[in-house]
């Protein structure tokens, strides 16, 4: 619990306590936890004197915060127009009925977060992949299976990708 | 790399140090440049650059050769992409062996590598340079001209090419009505869709009362299939700040905002850096150049939420607020963020500040129609050969813009529509490819400028099904604070699922062009009171694709399940038994040397023959 507080204060510190800078925060706190974690939440909204309510808004209305913990690997699949021509749908179809896990979810072993995305912007690759990082193009349903089955389990890379964000 | 602490305290301070870093002694004899944009990234280009690095330190030639990562070229479709200089030998479709190759034969010998050329498909001609290439020809790059030549990490990339000369002139010998008029001459017009005029809205937005105001640049580029801004502030991200300096100037704001989406990291990476390379060269904070304006910018990262790129929102959210948006009959610049005067402009409407205050707004407005003024960046994308960033004049025709810069359609197939304008936008078929590109004309058509996707689709893209991608996409994306855009666009979804999944009823259109009209009529933002378009667009043009899939369930680009038949064509049928294997319900019989046949009565119509055949022998019916 005191190291959670000491969480909290940097972060708020960081931004002289502003209120206007509550996603800031928040997309700290999430780049330190990996999510948004509900004991951090009621800490962050005590500090800033703000109902949880505004807080708990706030997460379910951006797409980019979670509220439960991340997968081993973040997986991220364009959705824009020109993946979507090109076939995304059928890639998102057979991600979720390959590992039992809808976009925006994360697989039950933790192997990796699934998320379907409006667009990545790198359309000349579409459709595009990107996993920790990594920018795929061109990708298949049979590619993009194989990628994921590909994927180690492992901590040391949730730890990096929460460095990664971190420092954003 | 910047080498030496520079803290300019007059805009003379920076003509100096621009001449210093032109100079004989200082610039590199040879340069290689490698495009580190997302898409030559994603096909491994920052390993290219490391590479090149690497020889050119290992190098004993006598000169100073010098390896630099740049922005992007446009040219997505042919990355990675290195140019090196002297020269200006453009090399396409790089790989890590190609390194020592170019190092030994072009860097250090002078001698083309004639491969990695870029090869006119029609003609066969290889062209050497970017000019002699025609998706470059009919471009003219004046936001863009900088990117793929300088380092975005490093302020002296900038300052070498004539950067924040535009601002040093502004903070000298300009007023701020002075200013204004210049861009009123111009004729800039904003490019992030609405196409209000510039001038205007910094006019009213200086003579606001109230203060603090605010300048904020949208970086939240949220129209799918769109790229623009992106590559501006990966590539340039000080000609972004060099604008906003110009317009907080005229405004009489000392605080900025940049609102970047949360899916563009490495813009985030680019403008961070040039933020505090230019507090570090004294162009923000306080006092700048030696005068009495102060002004800095700080960098806001999006939610992913669509529709915080539309003005309110965005302001809500840079508030700390979920981002819905307020009715608009108090504008913004009267009382926008924390309820003080606020001007609002996209990326590529400040990156173009800089040029016009250089050359002139009268130089600017000599480009375009009428009350199009200057140039348009467009990321042209979909169905076509070359993919990727273009800026063309105003006034270019969309036929020149899909012809000649993105060279047709890919695979011989023909041109059935492009889409303009993201989620907002319409669909303009064939019969209207010569119309102009002009904010007005693309309105008259029922699409709009936007801010500046282009989305080519051919004769196997469905129209009642792309109607239903941007409704859709729209109904996740919607706020939920109106019911007209909440409950509207639920509907006519729940409407075009009936239609593609071939339920769809006689009276079906008429009911969708009645919520269209509703939701024009009564929704609060814009994002609601466009969200329509894609559908009464397609309706308008593509008919016949709607009555075909309600009166005769059948889907006539072959896109929408159970709206067509697979069969297999037994002659070109090798009998391998591919199909066989894969098919999830044994609905395919057949014998070696014997041409397989699908079994409609079992099919499923999943298509897995049709992906797994090695001969294309599955047709679509």
């Amino acid at each position: 619990m005191a190291q959670d507080n000491t969480i909290i204060e940097q972060i708020v510190d960081r931004y002289d306590a502003e209120v206007g800078m509550l996603i800031p925060m928040m997309q700290d706190l999430q780049a330190e936890c990996g999510y948004l974690p509900v004991d951090h939440l009621h800490l962050l909204a005590k500090r800033l004197e703000l109902p949880l309510s505004r807080l708990y808004a706030v997460a379910t209305f951006y797409s980019t915060f979670r509220l439960a913990p991340k997968g081993a690997h973040e997986v991220t699949l364009c959705m824009g127009t020109v993946c979507y021509l090109k076939g995304a749908n059928v890639i998102s179809e057979a991600i979720s009925r390959e590992f039992r896990v809808e976009p925006g979810g994360t697989t039950r072993d933790r192997l990796f977060s699934f998320q379907a995305v409006n667009c990545v912007g790198a359309c000349a690759l579409a459709p595009v992949m990107v996993v920790d990082g990594q920018y795929y193009d061109g990708v298949t349903p049979d590619s993009a299976l194989e990628i994921l089955h590909n994927l180690q389990p492992d901590e040391e890379s949730t730890e990096a990708t929460a460095k990664e964000a971190k420092r954003d | 790399m910047i080498s030496v602490s520079t803290r300019f305290t007059s805009g003379a301070d920076i003509d100096k140090f621009a001449k210093k870093l032109n100079s004989k002694g200082r610039k590199a004899a040879k340069t290689v440049r490698v495009c580190i944009g997302t898409g030559c990234a994603a096909k491994g280009s920052r390993r290219l650059y490391e590479l090149f690095c690497e020889a050119a330190e290992q190098s004993d030639q006598d000169v100073r050769i010098e390896a630099k990562c740049v922005g992007c070229h446009g040219f997505c479709e042919r990355g990675p992409i290195v140019v090196v200089e002297p020269g200006e030998i453009l090399y396409q479709r790089v790989e890590e062996p190609d390194v020592a190759e170019i190092f030994r034969e072009t860097v250090v010998g002078g001698r083309i590598v004639e491969r990695l050329l870029y090869e006119d498909p029609v003609t066969g001609k290889k062209a050497k340079k970017a000019d002699e290439i025609d998706f470059y020809k009919v471009q003219e790059r004046i936001v863009l001209g900088n990117n793929g030549l300088i380092d975005p990490t490093t302020i002296t990339d900038y300052i070498a090419e004539g950067g924040y000369t535009a601002f040093a002139k502004v903070l000298s010998s300009m007023t701020p009505e002075e200013v204004i008029s210049q861009v009123e001459v111009a004729g800039l017009r904003g490019r992030g869709g609405g196409g209000f005029p510039t001038a205007r809205k910094w006019r009213s937005c200086r003579e606001a009362k109230g203060s603090p105001k605010y300048v904020i640049c949208n970086g939240d580029e949220g129209d799918p299939g769109a790229f623009m801004d992106r590559s501006i502030m990966e590539g340039n991200p000080h000609s972004v700040i060099e604008g906003m300096l110009i317009g907080a100037y005229a405004i009489g704001s000392e605080q900025g905002y940049i609102y970047v989406r949360n899916e563009y990291p490495l813009a985030v990476e680019h403008l961070k850096m040039a933020i505090s390379q230019a507090r570090e060269f004294g162009l923000l904070g306080k006092n700048i150049l030696g005068s009495s304006f102060s002004f800095d910018i700080r960098i806001n990262r999006g939610g992913g939420a669509f529709v915080c790129g539309e003005s309110t929102a965005l302001m809500a959210s840079l508030e700390g607020r979920t981002g819905e948006p307020r009715a608009k009959y108090i504008h913004t610049v009267e009382s926008g963020l924390r309820e003080k005067p606020t001007n609002l402009n996209n990326v590529e409407t400040w990156a173009n500040v800089p040029a016009i205050i250089n050359r002139g707004g009268e130089w600017f407005a000599g480009i375009g129609t009428e009350k199009s003024k200057g140039t348009k960046v467009f990321s042209l994308v979909g169905k076509i050969v070359n993919t990727g960033l273009v800026e063309v004049p105003m006034g270019i025709t969309l036929r020149q813009i899909i012809e000649e810069i993105g060279g047709g359609i890919r695979d011989g197939r023909s041109f059935k529509a492009v889409q303009t304008g993201g989620p907002s936008g319409g669909c303009i078929p064939a019969e209207h490819l010569d119309a102009r590109v002009d904010f007005d004309e693309l309105t008259k058509l029922g699409s709009m400028m936007g801010s500046g996707g282009m989305i080519v689709m051919d004769e196997d893209t469905c129209m009642v099904k792309v109607a239903k991608y941007f409704t859709e996409f729209l109904q996740k994306e919607s706020c939920g604070k109106c019911t007209p855009c909440r409950e509207g666009l639920a509907q006519m979804l729940y409407i075009l699922d009936r239609i593609t999944d071939g339920e769809g009823q006689v009276g079906d259109v008429e009911r969708l062009e009645e919520l269209a009209e509703l939701l024009e009529g009564t929704a609060l933002c814009a994002l609601g009171k466009t969200a329509a378009n894609p559908i009464i667009s397609t309706i308008r043009y593509f008919r016949d694709e709607y009555d075909a899939h309600i009166k005769e369930k059948r889907c006539p680009a072959k896109e929408c399940r159970g709206l067509f038949r697979y069969e297999i064509d037994s002659e070109a049928c090798k009998a391998c038994g591919i199909c066989m294997k894969n098919c999830p319900v044994d609905a395919i019989t057949g014998d070696k040397k014997v041409p397989h046949v699908i079994n409609q009565e079992k099919c499923t119509l999943c298509g897995t023959c049709w992906e797994k055949c090695p001969f294309a022998a599955v047709l679509k019916v």
